[in-house]
Order: structure tokens, then sequence, then C-alpha cells
């Protein structure tokens, strides 16, 4: 199966690298944000020259020419900062902010395998050289808080006490200490203390395993980093401890001279420890996890048939039998959300970019906004996430150019001259709820109406409730702002995003109060492999229709069924006028009810056809089903969404309820041309022409 | 049309795929049968033998495709050969036999009668199908094999399932209906 892989390591490879690369910018990315916002310590600037770094280096193994040559003067100014030769003022703040971007921008078109401009960046390149030249003509910092240790040069040097401890299978994974600690007398002055109490008596003695351990010294001019680098290969079967013991010698009188122990105390705790610590992660192609959710479906699947035979036994004649049955579904339960769990993300990736864009969008509408996220570790599944970032990106920008007033504004209306947008996300009920609130001015109600009404989606002197209105916003080219500008409003507004939330089979709503702000709330299923189904017949076939799209059922009455010539019936509900669908007839089904009255009338809502009354034979129930592709061995169908299996084996489809009004009229056509020549005329005419309408 | 003589236990077939020796110029063939005739189809791209069970109809579908069966958690699609074939459309039994097939990266199910044989044919006896003025989508017969006092005509997956006119129009309204 894999075979195609393993045919082409180095495509293999090369995926992993880019892979890598993502991980690296999303890292980047957020320690950029922490040093940034000042929040970020030493280890910060480090970790940000290490992404750059490791960049560079899988990019020189692929001959990556063009990312290697920016990742190099890019590091170069990373390390030039955190040598403290450059200062990490705002405007090389915005410089390292814009390398950052540009290098995602060439990753990304190395793995796209696109052509750059030649010029691509030029201007950051000449920027990030024209400060490095300046450091270097600069005399090195004096005035740098840096400790220094007696008789030590300006250059920074320091001491470092390093323990390491191989693990006894080290020397098994081709690991030789020697060499390290060769590497080590490289990078300074080293005293290296070495402990052979653990060797056993020579008779137990284990050839291959590592019993002796060390204790060095090192008086070094290099970072910490390039201590850590030496023992890169072997951080997993060693425990290596690294202190910088130059600290204690020099900062703890100054600070503390009372008390110089507790000092030592206090700055010794394993901080450098648990950032050593690697995390304990495996790097899975989502393949392979896919295959999992698969079988584990089927294993439910299986699960629930097992159960459902398993009523049908006298408890009595099989009680073993019968708890088997018990223990196993409740192990296939706990089985299916622990493989979910496996493909679920924290939101963090996608909440990540968000202060970017507000920052740079507040810079162009002059406004001053800040963003505060909340539950980034809250985890959501990896499809799901994949598809957020464009409806969240969105709507922050709504906020912020809608929402958020500008500075002078705000202070008129006794606000605070910053604005504040808050993106949180939690999980509650088996659901993902995310919400985007600020503090700007609000929906105007009565400019929403009126801007409805103008544009004919609201009958004139309707009478809406408050939150009837605000949710007008998601209707198709509706957009409040009275000037068009490129950052939103450009028609393509709230109704885009609430079809992509749709689309995941989410909701959006919107509160708001006029004055003092709005706040969206999303909320999303954890997966998009199991959907909530209603479960209906028609004639003796099974459907699944999806839950999140039916807005209620109901049995109607005779003289509420009006037939509108062309365009087949209308039920009238509650004042409003819904076309209704003969599922039987879009899809040629025999033996099914006619007679809505008699039937059971689904009415369901999607952005494209609106709300439609769907006519049905029966209810079956809800259930939540496991959605299964059909195009795998099958064409297209239309109307159908996809497959799953219920509970008896069964195949039943999942119905495409955006397209059903659009089949229906469709049959009716055909088979109105059927009867009549003329209108066939004219329905073939339509069809040819709307590929080109498309 | 019903089976005149009971299927080959399943487990027996699959048991049996061995057992003719294939000779270095030999092509291996799974033969079935529709009515009294017998077809033949590779043995390379049959993947397992099962009898029928109820599909699902799948909506607004050519009359030879009988709906998709649940085969160990894939969807998979059936469809009746001898409405293929033009021959009108099986009444099916527990009795018939669904052959399941890899039809290039796709795997679909055939319903036919009965499944009868396992034979090793030399390519060089399978002779030409004779013209019968069939058209050209209707081409999905191979070649014509004549055993000790039977022939067994061999079918060709990709004529069924390949580039035919049948496929390239239900792909045409398929793509209509994504762009309306």
């Amino acid at each position: 199966m894999s075979s195609e892989s393993e045919g082409y390591p180095l495509a293999q490879f090369r995926k992993t690298f880019f892979e890598e690369c993502a991980e690296l910018l999303d890292a980047l990315q957020s320690n950029l944000e922490l040093l940034s916002n000042g929040s970020g310590d030493g280890e910060t600037m480090h970790a940000i020259f290490r992404s750059v770094h490791s960049i560079k280096g899988g990019a020189g193994a692929f001959s990556l020419g063009a990312l290697v040559a920016f990742s190099h003067v890019f590091e170069s100014l990373l390390d030039a900062m955190r040598e403290h030769k450059i200062s990490v003022a705002p405007e090389v703040m915005q410089l390292v902010l814009r390398a950052s971007d540009a290098l995602a921008d060439i990753v990304a078109a190395a793995r796209n395998e696109q052509p750059l401009a030649a010029d691509f960046a030029a201007d950051i390149v000449a920027a990030m050289e024209e400060v490095l030249l300046g450091a270097a003509d600069a005399p090195a910092p004096v005035s740098q808080p840096g400790p220094v240790a007696p008789g030590v040069d300006l250059s920074g040097e320091r001491r470092y006490r390093i323990a390491f401890t191989p693990h006894s299978e080290m020397l098994q994974k081709a690991n030789e200490p020697l060499l390290l600690i060769r590497q080590l007398r490289k990078l300074g002055g080293l005293v290296a203390r070495v402990d052979s109490s653990r060797v056993p008596p020579l008779d137990v003695i284990e050839p291959e395993a590592a019993y002796l351990s060390w204790v060095f010294e090192l008086d070094t001019g290099v970072p910490q980093s390039a201590i850590h680098e030496v023992f890169e290969f072997v951080e997993d079967d060693c425990d290596l401890k690294i202190e910088d013991i130059s600290i204690r010698a020099v900062v703890a009188p100054v600070a503390d001279a009372a008390n110089p122990v507790a000092a030592v105390a206090e700055k010794t705790p394993d901080a450098p420890v648990a950032a050593l610590t690697p995390t304990q992660s495996i790097r899975v192609d989502v393949d392979k996890v896919d295959r999992l959710v698969n079988l584990v479906g089927e294993l439910v699947i299986t699960q629930a048939m097992l159960t459902e035979q398993g009523t049908l036994l006298p408890v009595d004649h099989y009680p073993a039998l019968i708890q088997g049955i018990e223990a196993l579904a409740q192990s296939a339960r706990e089985l299916q959300e622990s493989v979910m769990a496996i493909r679920a993300q924290p939101v963090k990736s996608v909440f990540a970019r968000m202060p970017r864009i507000v920052r740079d969008l507040a810079a162009t509408l002059g406004k001053e906004v800040r963003i505060v996220t909340a539950g980034e570790m809250t985890e959501i599944d990896k499809t799901v996430i994949e598809q957020l970032s464009d409806p969240l990106t969105h709507m922050i920008r709504n906020a912020l150019d809608h929402g958020i007033e500008g500075p002078d504004a705000r202070i008129a209306a006794g606000k605070p001259r910053q604005g504040t947008i808050h993106l949180s996300a939690a999980q509650r009920s088996g659901r993902i709820v995310i919400e985007v609130s600020d503090d700007g001015r609000g929906l105007n109600r009565e400019k929403v109406l009126a801007k409805a009404q103008d544009r004919g989606l609201v009958a004139a002197g309707a009478i809406l409730s408050d939150e009837e209105i605000d949710n007008l916003i998601f209707l198709p080219a509706f957009s409040t702002a009275d000037v068009v500008s490129n950052i939103s409003g450009r028609g393509v507004g709230m109704d885009v995003v609430k079809r992509n939330v749709q689309s995941l089979g989410g909701r959006i709503t919107v509160q708001s109060r006029f004055g003092a702000g709005s706040r969206f709330t999303l909320s999303l299923p954890l997966t998009l492999a199991v959907v909530d189904g209603m479960v209906v017949s028609i004639g003796k076939e099974t459907f699944i229709i999806p839950l999140t799209a039916i807005i209620e059922s109901l049995r109607p009455q005779a003289a509420d069924i009006h037939p509108v010539v062309g365009r087949g019936e209308v039920l009238a509900l509650r004042g409003e006028y819904l076309p209704l669908t003969h599922l039987h007839k879009c899809f040629a089904i025999e033996g099914a009810i006619t007679d809505p009255c008699r039937g059971i009338v689904i009415i369901v809502e999607s952005e494209s056809a609106g709300r439609v009354g769907v006519i049905v034979d029966e209810l079956l129930g809800q259930q939540q089903v496991v959605v299964k592709s059909l195009e795998a061995n099958y064409d297209p169908v239309d109307g159908i969404s996809g497959a799953t299996i219920l509970g008896n084996g069964r195949v039943a489809l999942i119905l495409d309820i955006a397209r059903l009004r659009e089949i229906d009229g469709r049959t009716d056509a055909e088979w109105r041309a059927d009867r009549q020549p003329k209108i066939q005329h004219a329905a073939v005419n339509v069809r040819e022409e709307t590929p080109h309408a498309a | 049309m019903q089976p005149d003589h009971p299927p080959i236990a399943v487990s027996q077939g699959q048991g049996n795929l061995d057992r003719p020796a294939a000779g270095e110029n030999t092509q291996q063939f799974i033969t079935f049968t529709l009515g009294a005739e017998e077809y033949g189809i590779d043995i390379m791209v049959v993947r397992e033998i099962k009898g029928w069970t109820d599909t699902t109809m799948i909506p607004n579908a050519p009359a030879h495709v009988r709906g998709v069966i649940n085969l160990r958690g894939v969807i998979v699609p059936i469809f009746d050969l001898r409405a293929r074939f033009g021959a009108g459309l099986t009444v099916p039994t527990s009795m018939h036999v669904v052959i399941i097939v890899a039809a290039g990266t796709r795997t679909v199910g055939l319903l036919v009668d009965t499944v009868s044989d396992i034979i090793s044919v030399d390519p060089k006896s399978i002779r030409p199908v004779p013209e019968m003025g069939l058209p050209t989508e209707d081409q999905f017969l191979e070649g014509l094999v004549a055993m000790e006092n039977r022939m067994v005509t061999l079918v060709s997956l990709a004529g069924l399932f390949g580039k035919s006119a049948d496929l390239a129009k239900r792909n045409f309204s398929s793509d209509l209906t994504k762009a309306a």
C-alpha cells in the first residue's frame, strides 16, 4: 500500500520537511508574538532563532536556494539579537515580523514548487543587512545587563555546569560520549568530572550498556543553545541538565546580597530542564489515522448491530453474552472517543494567526485595538480547524472594520481609546463554542432593518424581534458599511461566514447591544466524521437529513397547502410561504406518501435554497451516523452528500438539502416536458445554459 | 430469469482459485452464468464472491445500477450485468451471486446468476467477438473461448466501466448539476 512512498523516499522526506516547516513557522509566529508583547524571555529569543535555523538546515538538504539565502540573513539578524548586539527595538521587531511573513511565503512557494519573483522580499533582506551592518560597526554594548564573571572578557563568557547521565542503552544507539565531550571542549575551557560509581563488577558488566556519568564545567562565550546542540541527538537517551552557574556567581550578590543562598535556590529550579524535556509525541501520517477512524467507525456499527440483536435474547438464558455486549458497547464508545482525540488539535494554531491580522488591520484603519484570546488549548478535529481559519479571519476583520470605532469616536462615547476584541474557545456538551466579541459600536438595528427593507430582504412593515433583526446580517449580499472598504463590505460578508460555518455542521448567532458591542457565537461539532442525523423513511427507502439543517417538523393541515402554478405547492406557516419538495418525486421512489397532510413536512434551511419544506413518510429517529463517501466507488449523485451505515448493516444515503429544491423543479420541468413539447424546448435551453452561467 | 443450477458455495469457489495449474502462457478466468449463457472475467480483478443482499437504491441512477451495499464498511455499487447487457432486469434471490471486482481504482459488484468455474485459457485460443453491429458503447465483450462443448464469452471491465458513453453521459449530467 505504501509502496509508492517507499519508492520515493526523497519525496517522503520532502513532505516531512514541509510538515516540520509548518510547525516551525507556527512556533516562530507564537514566539514572536510573545516577544513583541514583552512576555518573552531569553529562551523565547533562542527558540525563535532555532526555528529559522532548522528551516535553513532542512532547506539546504533539499537545495532550496532562495529559502536558504533568505533564512541565512534572517538567522544572522536573530543571532545578533539574541547575542544582544542588536536591541529589540520596535522598528527591528517590525522588520522581524515582516521577515517571518516573507519566510512563510517562501516556504509556501517552495512547497508548491512555484517560482518567486527574483526581487521577492529583496527590500526586507536589504533592511536586515543594513541593521546587521549597523550592529557590526557599533561597539559591543557595554551597558548590556548581562552578568559578567570576574576575569572574563566582555564577549559575555559564562560558566555552565552540565550534568550528563547517559541512559544505559545510549551506546546501543551508536552515540559515543567521548565525541560529545570532544565537541564540548571546542566550545571553551572544559573541566570534566566522571562518576564511575555505577560501574558494576566485571562479571556482571554488560558490554553495550553505559554506566558512566559526567559533570562538566564549561567556560564559553557561545549561548546555551549551542551547548544543547551538542547533545541534540542524545537528548532522548540521557538525563541532561545545563545550568548557567555564572549567574550564581555574579548576580546573586547584587540581587540579594543579604541572602545569596535563597536567591540561588530561586534562580536554579529546573526551568532549563523543563525546556529540554522533549514532548512525547510521534509523527503519524493523517491517512493512517483516518484509516483507524474508519475501522473504529465499522466497529461501532457492528457493535450497534450486536446490541440490537442482543435485546432480542432472553436475558436469563444468556447473561454472560448480554453482559459481554454491554461491555463491548462501553469499550467501543471509549475507543471511538480516543481515536477521535488523535485527530483533535488545539485551536491555538488558528488563534495564533489572529493577533497579527488585528495589528496589521488596526494600523491600516488607524484604530487602536488589542485582541485577547482565551481557551487556545481547546481541541477540535483537524479538518474543522483547517476550515475554521477563513470564517474566523472574516469575523475578526468585520469586528475591526465595522465594530470598533476610531480612537476619537471611542473617547467621545466614553470608552477607552483602545478597543478590545475577545476571542475564546470552549467545549460545551459535545460541541465547541467559539466566541468573537468586541466592545465597539454594536449593531444599529434601525439601520440594519432599513437596509434589509431597502434590499427587499424583509417586507415593508414586517415586525421583527431584535434577535431576528440582528440575524439579518447573515443574509446574502448584506453589508452595512456606508463606504465600501477594501477590508470588508464588498457584499461578501457574514453570509459567507455563515455558509462556511454551516458546511462544517455548525451554527452562528449574534448578540449585540447598540453602542456597547457585538458578540458572535459559533457552535461547531467536534468532528466531521460523525453527523447528527434524522433518519426518515420515504416508501421503502431510508434517508438521513443532517440535524443542523432542520428547523422543525410538522404535519400540515390541508388548508395550509396551496398550489402555485408552475412551482408545485407552498405551505403557509405562521404567515410565511414555504415551497414544498416531494422527495419521492425527486428520487422517483415508488410507494411513498404523496399527500403532505398524511406524511410529515420537515422544514429545512440551507444558505443557497433558503427554507424549504421536505415531505417524507415518517420520522424514524435521531442518531449519530458515521459519514462515508459514496464517490469512492461511484459517481457523485445529485441531492446526496454522502452515505452511512445503519445499525442493521444497511446503507442509508445522506441528503444534500441545498440541492433538493432544484431537483424537484427539474423533475417538474421534465414531467411537463413529457406532456408539452413546447416547454421541453425551453427546458433544454435552460439546461444548456447552466454551465456557462456558473 | 432464475438460475438453473445452484451456485457453488462461496468458500469452495475461493478454495478453487489455485486449483488449475496456471501455466506460463495461460490466463485464468472466473466463469459465471446469466441464464443459459456463460461468461468469463479475468480472475485478477475479482476480489470476492458473495451472495445477493438487498441494496439501497441510488436516486435517479440508470436501471442497471441496483444500488449500493455495505461491504465491511465500504459503500459498493452493484451493477446488474443482465440489465447492462440489455436483457432485462434480474429478479434477484438469495441464490444469486455478486462478484466484487476492482474496476480501476473503484470497487464494484456485478450481479450474476451463478458462478460456475475457473478456467485456464491460452491467450492464443481467445477468438475475437464476431462483428454483430453493436454500437461502440456496447463493446464490453473481449473475446470468445471454446471449451469442450460450451462457449465462454469474456467480459471486459474496461468496456463496462471505462470511458463508455453511458458513464460519460452520467458524468456530463452530474457536471451540469454541479455547475447549476
